[in-house]
């Protein structure tokens, strides 16, 4: 079995050794309401491709879809191996860094704990780690659970970044962060980011337009648009979709 | 635009949109043609048959659990009887895990209370029979109110362990034989000098099969009442999701109870039945967690909350049951290898085995099988049609 | 005086056995929310396992034969265990509710299959002579058997303590109970953990079925005996607050002392021969009305 799909890895690599992640298709419904409706995409390597759009228009649930916490119906093509139907950890281990929405940290672990958990790869890189994140060095011993919300997300952050892996999702980075955190948080992702891919799911406009290359648009379960990041000064474009005004 | 107002009202939506999508989701799942096929007439119907079966004096060779296989014969009246008593027994707990999700151990408490104190006041304090089922109801009532508000402080799975032990307590309790009431494991044989004439002797297992039958009838049109209610439709929304039905502004906790309290009162009444069939209350027949279990078995057999699986499931086990009793006795089974005549001399062992592979195979029970042919049937007569 | 001092070891020594089969379902419980009715199986099966060596051992095979017993009922324990959580829980990953139904059916075919094979009568575990004695202390009398209890539930709680701190399989149930799916998303396949839980729950209650029957069974072992004593784990698990280790064992005690001393005081009078099993009861009543997320007050669902 795994010898056949690293085959298969090897071989839709070297088809399209451009692409980091592809969608097709995606859809999902819960108790009867459409949340994914057709979702289609795809990611080249390298860049930060921003995925965008209202209050419930899927995007967290295409990310958890892509990693395998929703059961989707489509195709997904991580670094061109196609994963619909496989477990988690497995999609994870073809080199994805999962940052939820929520951080998601292990409250009742230490800071250290949390680290250790997130050992998956050889060789973690604890120095590079700290040195992007003094401050959890610091705190290795306290509980994660008492870390304040900046705190949490570096640690969501760090927890990827200890094991080489070449796309990252990164849900929400600044929600309920103080604006100066904000700051704070992209600079260490610019930083980190070295030569992974990013898909970033973001609602503060100012971080997507500093960070990412690209934009997907979501609305209503559906891809409504694709293009540059600088689509996003097209003020019709984004009350259209976004449903908020650039002045704010 | 979206106003964070206007997002917090959709959040709520009102209780007539949680039915109707409750009853949507219900029609998708299962296709309403199938549904409206099955009918109406099918439980009347059936009702009919098995009100005329001790008429029927047909000899059935091989698949009938009793001695004599004549559908009519007095051995197979009282399994059938034994099968509406468990019928409605587990018509009553579906209420509470079928249709509410509660899964509970404490129905045989109620079971056992209605077979008991119906014998107790019967029996040892010389009451008068239609005296002692009152007294017998009202404890019922008054217990299921009682451990009910106890065991649903917690939820889920707690839930499930505490109504176990309190069932436990209940069966320790019989055991315990205090002040000589209960008889202990010996078991109490109910004094009959007080009971109607009609309903006592073996002369009259058929008067007693009716009385099994109309009890079924009974339970079934007040489950059908009760879970098609605004109630009804309050239970199964805190099966899907209690949280929600938090969040529309219903308090679930005095549905619970409810359900708690309807599948307890369903079952003393059934114990109050199965006393007069059986005739004796013993403590591992009517109050054990090997009954609980039985009853889940049953439920689980039929189809979780529908209200003719759960009827059906009871059917299948009882009958099952005492079935291969009878086929343990059997010469021919004496020549069977060593292993599994071991193995199918206990009726638990084939039981456990056969809910097991419905657990896996067919979630949906014997109900879920029938839906999944008619579905099919219609399916197939709609591509004929066009 | 020194009855009372008896009779609490003997409630501790009871605890610790409750504990044994406690932290078993609470650490499948705190991991996979799955209630496990097959674990009192599990404790019968490693009694009857360990049974069977006993037989073959020439008295009871002096100290290093029993330690042989135990630990066989513990491999056997946490062989079915583990095997009935890859055969029949894990295809049933998405369905928490058939799981916990899946575990009855297991429990019934178990019982069932013991009791076509062995009937339904108790069979008697050979043990060393000295098990079967009493340590005099001053003026007090303590069954060897109580120490034996004892010192399982201190092994165990010592063992499960250090294991879940400082290994990684540790790392990952502690995690895992905490947040199973983010476990998961960290590349981290799970399911090793489900089934390495149920494992360590199957052999700690297979060593729990063993000691039961010798401490307090007066080495019987009959084929429902592991369900009567898993109630009564339950019970513990509900008061010490599901998924805590710590608050099962704290209540394993209460709970095995409350049982033992009021057996003793009430349980010889008229009616009350049960008084034991029913006081328990009534104390998971009160805590339950008092503190319904029970003594450690963990996490409920």
């Amino acid at each position: 079995m795994a010898g056949t799909s690293s085959n298969q890895a090897a071989e839709a690599g070297a088809v399209d050794a451009l692409e980091a992640l592809g969608v097709d298709g995606l859809s999902l419904s819960i108790a009867g309401s459409r949340i994914l409706d057709g979702v289609s995409f795809t990611v080249p390597k390298g860049g930060v491709t921003a995925l965008i759009g209202r209050n419930g228009a899927g995007k967290t649930t295409t990310l958890r879809s892509i990693i395998g916490l929703e059961h989707a119906t489509g195709s997904i093509r991580i670094t061109g191996v196609e994963v619909a139907g496989w477990p988690t950890y497995r999609r994870i281990r073809l080199g994805i860094g999962y940052v939820p929405e929520d951080r998601d940290v292990f409250g009742h672990l230490t800071v250290r704990e949390n680290l250790q958990l997130a050992e998956v790869g050889p060789n973690p890189r604890y120095d590079q780690v700290y040195e992007i994140f003094p401050e959890l060095a610091q705190r290795s011993l306290q509980l994660a659970g008492t870390l304040s919300g900046g705190q949490q997300q570096m640690l969501a952050i760090a927890r990827v970044l200890l094991t080489e892996r070449a796309l990252l999702l990164i849900d929400e980075p600044s929600k309920g962060l103080s604006p100066r955190f904000v700051g704070e948080l992209v600079e260490a992702l610019e930083k980190v980011r070295g030569g992974a891919t990013v898909i970033l799911v973001e609602q503060n406009i100012h971080v997507v337009k500093r960070l990412a290359g690209q934009l997907v648009i979501l609305d209503q379960g559906r891809v409504a648009h694709t293009g540059p990041v600088e689509d996003l000064d097209d003020p019709e474009l984004v009350r259209r979709l976004l449903g908020v005004s650039t002045g704010s | 635009m979206s106003s964070p107002a206007r997002s917090r009202s959709d959040t709520r939506p009102a209780l007539t949109e949680v039915v109707a999508y409750r009853l949507s989701a219900r029609s998708g799942a299962a296709g309403s043609a199938p549904r409206s096929k099955l009918g109406r007439g099918a439980v009347p119907g059936v009702l009919v048959l098995l009100a005329l079966l001790p008429f029927a004096g047909i000899r059935i060779p091989g698949v009938l659990p009793s001695a004599v296989p004549v559908l009519n014969s007095i051995g197979m009246l009282e399994v059938l009887a034994l099968c509406f008593v468990f019928g409605s027994v587990a018509l009553g707990y579906d209420v509470l895990f079928g249709y509410t999700g509660l899964l509970s151990f404490a129905q045989v408490l109620y079971f056992a209370i209605g077979v008991y104190v119906t014998d107790i006041a019967v029996t040892v304090w010389h009451w008068p029979f239609l005296a002692a089922v009152g007294l017998a109801l009202a404890s019922a009532f008054a217990v299921a109110m009682l451990l009910g508000a106890i065991a649903l402080r917690v939820r889920g799975i707690a839930f499930t362990m505490v109504t176990l032990a309190f069932a436990q307590a209940g069966y320790y309790l019989i055991n315990d034989n205090p002040h000589n009431l209960t008889s202990g494991q010996t078991g109490l044989v109910m004094a009959t000098s007080r009971l109607p004439a009609i309903l006592v002797g073996v002369d009259h297992t058929r008067e007693l099969y009716w009385l099994a039958l109309a009890y079924l009838a009974f339970a079934y049109l007040v489950v059908w009442v009760a879970t098609e209610s605004v109630t009804g439709r309050v239970w199964q929304a805190i099966r899907e999701n209690e949280q929600r039905v938090s969040v529309i502004g219903l308090h679930p906790a005095p549905f619970k109870l409810a359900a708690f309290v309807l599948g307890s009162m369903v079952a003393a009444g059934g114990g109050v039945v199965y006393l007069l069939v059986i005739g004796t209350a013993a403590p591992d027949a009517v109050a054990s967690a090997t009954l609980s279990v039985s009853l889940i078995a049953m439920v689980v057999l039929g189809g979780l909350g529908t209200r003719w699986g759960a009827v059906l499931g009871a059917f299948v086990y009882v009958y099952l049951q005492q079935y291969l009793v009878k086929l343990a006795q059997e010469p021919s089974f004496a020549q069977l290898p060593v292993v599994a005549r071991d193995a199918l001399s206990q009726p638990q062992f084939l039981l456990g085995l056969i809910f097991i592979l419905f657990v896996l195979f067919l979630p949906g029970g014997l109900a879920g099988l029938g839906v999944r042919m008619a579905i099919r049937r219609h399916r197939r007569s709609e591509a004929n049609a066009a | 005086m020194s009855t009372f001092t008896a009779i609490v070891i003997s409630g501790i020594a009871l605890g610790a056995i409750y504990f044994l089969v406690a932290s078993g379902l609470s650490l499948i419980y705190g991991l996979m929310d799955i209630l496990n009715f097959a674990h009192g199986a599990f404790l019968t099966i490693g009694a009857y396992a360990g049974l069977e060596l006993s037989l073959h051992l020439a008295n009871g095979g002096g100290p290093i034969g029993f330690l042989a017993v135990l630990l066989v009922a513990a491999v056997a324990g946490a062989a079915v265990a583990a095997a009935a959580e890859v055969l029949l829980i894990r295809p049933l990953y998405e369905r928490p509710v058939s799981q916990i139904l899946i575990t009855i059916g297991l429990d019934l075919v178990v019982v069932g299959l013991l009791l076509g094979v062995f009937g339904s009568d108790s069979r008697q575990i050979v043990v060393p002579i000295w098990l079967t004695r009493a340590t005099h202390v001053g003026s007090l009398s303590i069954p060897n058997g109580d120490f034996a209890g004892l010192a399982a539930g201190a092994v165990v709680y010592a063992g499960l303590g250090l294991f879940l701190k400082y290994t990684r399989f540790g790392l990952v149930i502690r995690a895992g109970a905490e947040n199973r799916e983010m476990v998961q998303a960290l590349g981290i396949d799970v399911s090793k953990a489900f089934t390495f839980v149920f494992g360590l729950g199957g052999a700690a209650a297979g060593v729990a079925g063993l000691l039961y029957a010798v401490v307090f069974s007066g080495s019987l072992v009959g084929p429902t005996q592991g369900d009567q004593l898993l109630i009564f784990a339950f019970i513990v698990v509900v008061i010490g607050g599901l998924g805590s280790i710590r608050g099962s064992a704290i209540a394993g005690i209460v709970v095995g002392l409350v049982q033992v001393v009021s057996q003793y005081y009430l349980g010889s009078k008229s009616g009350w021969a049960e008084a034991g099993d029913i006081s328990v009861v009534i104390l998971l009543a009160l805590v339950l009305s008092l503190r319904p997320g029970g003594l450690a007050g963990a996490k409920q669902r």
